[in-house]
């Protein structure tokens, strides 16, 4: 089943969804079956403002490999800052 | 097969007569035709859920999918709607059995409906058959790989969803359960479990789990896909509404 595992954390910024930028107030992450990667399961990531309606919504699913070469650039980027 | 069908969206009286979506398909004739609920699962309304409920009409039953989704976004992509309730923990239960007996109750509403009905859900849907077998008017259910029957989601989980084999005395139709060998939500061992509990309290129910197979085998747009365990999954499902939603 989907394991439904959701990982939920407030984030402060901003999104570009279909109807332009919005301001985020969560981030969802969870490691389930993706919507469209055909792939079996994904690291996928909601931006959403909750307030704002479902298409208040900036999402992603990435490979596993992916995800992990993700975290690395932000933990560089940041530190790079 | 039925060659001749209609398939339209309607609007039906959901939980607390909210008015919510519900895709539905029929043979074209004069039935008389029994008639399945088909309940979608986890990513939303979509068009393969879509797509099953235009088998089941093709097959002969008036088939009805409501939009579990619709409060959250009726008038959204699937994905979005999907999106902002797994963000709130999922459909509440009592919403679901809501939602499900207004599906049930415009289904024997129909003149060419048999008033025989049945219910098959997928992965979350196959959890909320469950419980609709045990609490609602249903003559059949169908649970295809439904997880967190007999067990509870993981710790910490923003979920609303609880194990629902407590229950199982309540059980108040046959129930045929379609698993995969190779899932972890319901694992074998869940399965089995859910099993020894039903044969407790004897109830009638044929559980199959496929080898090679893990969850959502049926679905054909996913490289989950198992064509072997979603062929023999078909005939069984067929099968079994075939048996139990027979008129008289």
């Amino acid at each position: 089943m989907c394991s439904h595992a959701i990982e939920k954390t407030s984030v402060t910024g901003s999104g570009k969804g279909t109807k332009g930028w919005f301001s985020l107030s969560t981030a969802c992450v969870c490691f389930d079956h993706p919507y469209f990667t055909p792939l079996e399961r994904t690291l996928n990531i909601d931006f959403i403002d909750e307030a704002s309606g479902p298409e208040a919504r900036v999402a992603v699913e990435l490979s596993p490999d992916s995800a992990r070469a993700l975290m690395r650039s932000i933990q560089l980027a940041l530190e790079a800052g | 097969m039925h060659q001749a069908m209609m398939a339209e969206t309607v609007t039906i009286a959901g939980h607390g007569g909210d008015r919510i979506a519900a895709y539905f398909a029929r043979p074209l004739g004069p039935g008389p035709y029994p008639a399945v609920v088909v309940v979608h699962h986890m990513p939303g309304w979509d068009e393969a859920t879509k797509g099953i409920t235009l088998r089941f009409a093709s097959r002969g039953y008036a088939a009805i999918c409501p939009h579990l989704h619709y409060r959250e976004g009726g008038g959204s992509s699937p994905d979005d709607a999907a999106a902002a309730v797994r963000a709130r923990g999922g459909v509440p239960d009592e919403r679901f059995l809501g939602d499900a007996a207004g599906a049930i109750d415009y289904l024997r509403s129909l003149p060419y409906c048999s008033g025989k009905v049945g219910a098959i859900g997928y992965c979350s849907g196959g959890r909320q058959v469950f419980l609709a077998a045990c609490s609602l008017p249903v003559d059949a259910a169908v649970d295809c790989y439904g997880g967190f029957v007999a067990e509870s989601p993981p710790e910490g989980m923003p979920l609303r969803m609880a194990p629902v084999i407590d229950r199982a005395a309540d059980l108040r139709c046959p129930l045929l359960g379609l698993f995969g060998a190779e899932d972890s939500h319901p694992a074998p061992a869940e399965t089995r479990r859910t099993a020894e509990i039903l044969e407790q309290h004897r109830k009638a129910f044929e559980f199959h789990t496929f080898p090679g197979a893990g969850h959502g085998f049926f679905a054909t747009d996913r490289p989950s896909y198992r064509v072997e365990a979603a062929n023999q999954g078909w005939q069984r499902v067929f099968d079994w509404f075939g048996r139990h939603l027979a008129s008289a």
